[in-house]
Formats: structure tokens, sequence, C-alpha cells
């Protein structure tokens, strides 16, 4: 973190600017804002600084740590009277996260989320266009779970390089 | 209506929007519970893992609903508080959450009936009057339609499966029907909440829940059981009457926290 003088209370960039080093904890390519988890962050006249997040899912358990990753970083810059805000609407999307990082989410072998869809309640057995493998590029592949090793991603086959390979669910 | 003397005394509640919560919170903390005890069991590892994840998701809403709860009620409970130090006569969730989690066809077979009853609660609750419940009924909507997408498409799998596979969810069908009843069973603290805008209209959306689970029972192979028509005067775990199964549940789930009150790790 460059050096600021103290006295100086510091601006929505700088703040900005910390985030953008503050990684999540199980996509570790992608920052808080990247994944756009941070929602807003306040400048408090008399000092201090609160930054409003939004969690990905209800149940995620990472949460209370991005928020102590938040906390602690923006701290380290010397800024004191750190406050996190947890706001639930809009309720987080996937298509929150940038091309930038869903170029990240690939290169790190995760298959970036496609449009999030919303439409009837109850949706079986639905066409989803194919998922593009991100270790061959083929499109010959397959869902085989909604469910993977965390909340937000699903788990997927390549028949082409006969790999299996995680999905950034599109939620 | 009347209530007998005979009922298990509940104190009162404070009022019908902590009542609202705590039953919403409740559903979602026992269901979670039980699904969590597949972890490690299930009958393949894709499903232990969805299981688990489904669980987690639940866990998360009874925590944003209970935490909602706490705040309403102004003692300074927190979610834990809630979850941990009640007994299982203050607790308020339908009976149905509570019956042991059976075979892999019980468990989906109730998990369907109450993500059927999840996605058009939540879906109606969107546009509730408080605007901390309506952002709580619009994030949970959303896990809630692909819980339902999991649980509907096992139902079709296991009903137009095998004769084994179909006579077991046939019979965890028939088993949970007069529970998913109550679901729907609307008391004077539902009428008021659903009059005031702020919770459901039970026997409104009553008719869609019924389209939901007719149109993918069917479509699995399977019989709708004889109808038990919601009623008022049936036992209900909203007003504190639960099954036996739900005092063991929560001797489990509550004795870490109550045998170590406060600890931290």
């Amino acid at each position: 973190m460059s050096a600021r003088p103290s006295d100086a209370s510091p601006t929505r960039d700088d703040i900005l600017a910390i985030l953008d080093t503050v990684m999540d904890p199980e996509v570790p390519v992608l920052s808080v804002r990247e994944l756009g988890i941070v929602r807003d962050v306040e400048i408090h006249p008399a000092g201090g600084v609160t930054v409003v997040v939004t969690p990905t899912y209800s149940g995620c358990p990472a949460i209370r740590v991005i928020e102590q990753d938040i906390t602690a970083a923006i701290e380290a810059a010397g800024i004191a009277g750190v406050t996190v805000r947890t706001e639930l609407s809009p309720a987080w999307t996937t298509d929150w996260i940038g091309a930038e990082a869903r170029a990240k989410l690939k290169s790190y072998g995760i298959a970036p989320p496609a449009t999030a869809s919303s439409g009837d309640l109850v949706q079986l057995f639905r066409h989803r266009p194919p998922t593009q493998c991100p270790y061959c590029d083929s499109f010959d592949t397959e869902l085989r779970s909604e469910f993977g090793s965390t909340a937000c991603k699903s788990v997927c086959w390549c028949r082409s390089c006969r790999q299996p390979f995680e999905e950034f669910k599109a939620f | 209506m009347t209530i007998p003397s005979v009922l298990p005394a509940s104190p009162a509640p404070v009022h019908d929007e902590l009542e609202l919560l705590l039953r919403l919170g409740d559903d979602r903390l026992i269901l979670g519970h039980r699904l969590s005890e597949w972890c490690g069991h299930a009958p393949i590892l894709e499903e232990d893992i969805a299981l688990a994840n489904v669980a987690l998701d639940l866990l998360g809403q009874a925590t944003l609903l209970l935490r909602r709860a706490g705040e309403v009620e102004g003692k300074g409970r927190d979610e834990d508080a809630l979850a941990y130090f009640r007994d299982a006569v203050d607790f308020r969730c339908c009976r149905l959450v509570e019956l042991p989690r059976g075979d892999f066809a019980f468990t989906i077979a109730r998990q369907f009936l109450f993500d059927a009853y999840a996605v058009v609660t939540l879906d109606a609750m969107k546009r509730s009057t408080s605007a901390e419940l309506s952002a709580i009924a619009e994030k949970s909507l959303k896990e809630a339609k692909y819980h339902v997408r999991h649980s509907g498409e096992w139902m079709l799998k296991l009903g137009d499966g095998s004769e084994e596979s179909h006579r077991r969810v046939q019979r965890a069908l028939d088993d949970l029907w007069r529970f998913a009843a109550e679901l729907f069973a609307a008391d004077d603290v539902d009428a008021r909440l659903a009059a005031s805008g702020m919770g459901p209209d039970l026997p409104a959306l009553h008719a869609q829940w019924n389209a939901i689970v007719r149109d993918v029972v069917g479509r699995a192979t399977l019989t709708v059981p004889h109808d038990t028509p919601p009623s008022p005067h049936m036992p209900s775990g909203r007003r504190g009457m639960h099954t036996e199964h739900l005092g063991h549940l929560l001797a489990e789930m509550q004795i870490v926290a109550r045998s170590h009150p406060g600890a931290r790790w």
C-alpha cells in the first residue's frame, strides 16, 4: 500500500483501490470487487469508513472471513473506524462479474458463469447452452451436478479432453 | 377459534411479525439440520454434496430470518440464542420438516413438497410490506428455485425409475401428504399477516402449490394421495404442537451450545 499522510482523510478511490487487493478466499483469483460483493463505500466526514457488502449465497461460509479481510486490509493502510454493513437487496447475481474477471476465472480452470436467467419458479431438466471447457475450449461438455465444492460452483465433464471441471453457476 | 386447554402452553406471541419470522426461520433451521444428517451417508457422492449444499443454503436463510426475529423481538436474543436455547414447544416449524430423514426417497419427496411451498411463498413475499422480509425473500427465492429443480428432477427419476424406486417414493408421498396439508392451514396469525401485506396469503397460494406438485407427481407416474384438506383444527407445529421427533433432534442439535454456553472457537 502506498504511503498516505495520516492526517488526510481517505477518498472513495483510495478505499476501492484497497478493496481491489482483497481476494475471495474460495476463488483467490478474483477480488471482492470483481466478484460483485462490494456494493458501496461510504466515507464519513467525521472519520471512518463503511463498506457495504452483499453475500453471494445465504449460507456462504466465507462471508465472515471476507468481512474480516476487508476490515484488516483497510486498517493496514492506516485508516481507522472501519465497519462492514451487509445489504441483501438487490440480491447478488453472477451477472455483476465483468469480462476481465471472467477471463481470470477461465485461466484459473473454472468455466465462467452464463447469463443468469429468471423465469418460471419450477424449471426441470431445462435446456442450457453447453458450457465451454476451460482446459480445451470444447463445447462437447455435460453438466454432472449443479452442486460442487462450494455453493457457487457446479461440476461438469468434458467429453473432448475427458476431464471434470468446475463451472461458476449462473445465479 | 378457541384453543382447547390440552394444548401445550406457549407464550403469547410478541406480535405477528415475530411469529412469521420464527415460522419461516424454524422451518429452514430444522429441515437444514435433517438434510445435514445425510452428510457422508448419501447414496452417491454427487448427492452427498448436493444435500449438504442445500442444507447450507437453508441454514443461511434461517440465520437471516432468526437474526431479524431477534431484532423484532427486541430482547437481545440473536440467531444463535433462538436456535440453541429454545425448547421444542417454542419452535414454530411445521411438522413436515421434523420427521426423521427416512430413506433417500422419503428425503427427496419431503424436500420436493417443501421446496414447492418455498418457491410460491418466497415469490409472494418479495412484495412483503416489510423491507427486511422482502429482501430476505428475494435472496432466498434464487436458492429455492434450484432446490426445487434438484428435488423435482429426482421425483421424476425415482417415480419413473425402477419398480423399487417407484414403490419407495410413492410410499413416502403417501406418508407425507397429510403433513404437507399443514403448510397451508392458515390460522388467525397468517390471516392477519396476509391482510396486512406482510405475510403470504396461504389459502390463495395453495392452488399454485397444488398445480406444481400435481404436475410433477403425474409426470413421475406417481399417484397423488387422497386429499387431506388444510384445516385450522389439525395439530400444528405453527402453534408449538410438534411430533415426538423434534425434541430428539433438538437434543442433538443444541447439546454443544447448552453444555458450553458462550463458547467460541
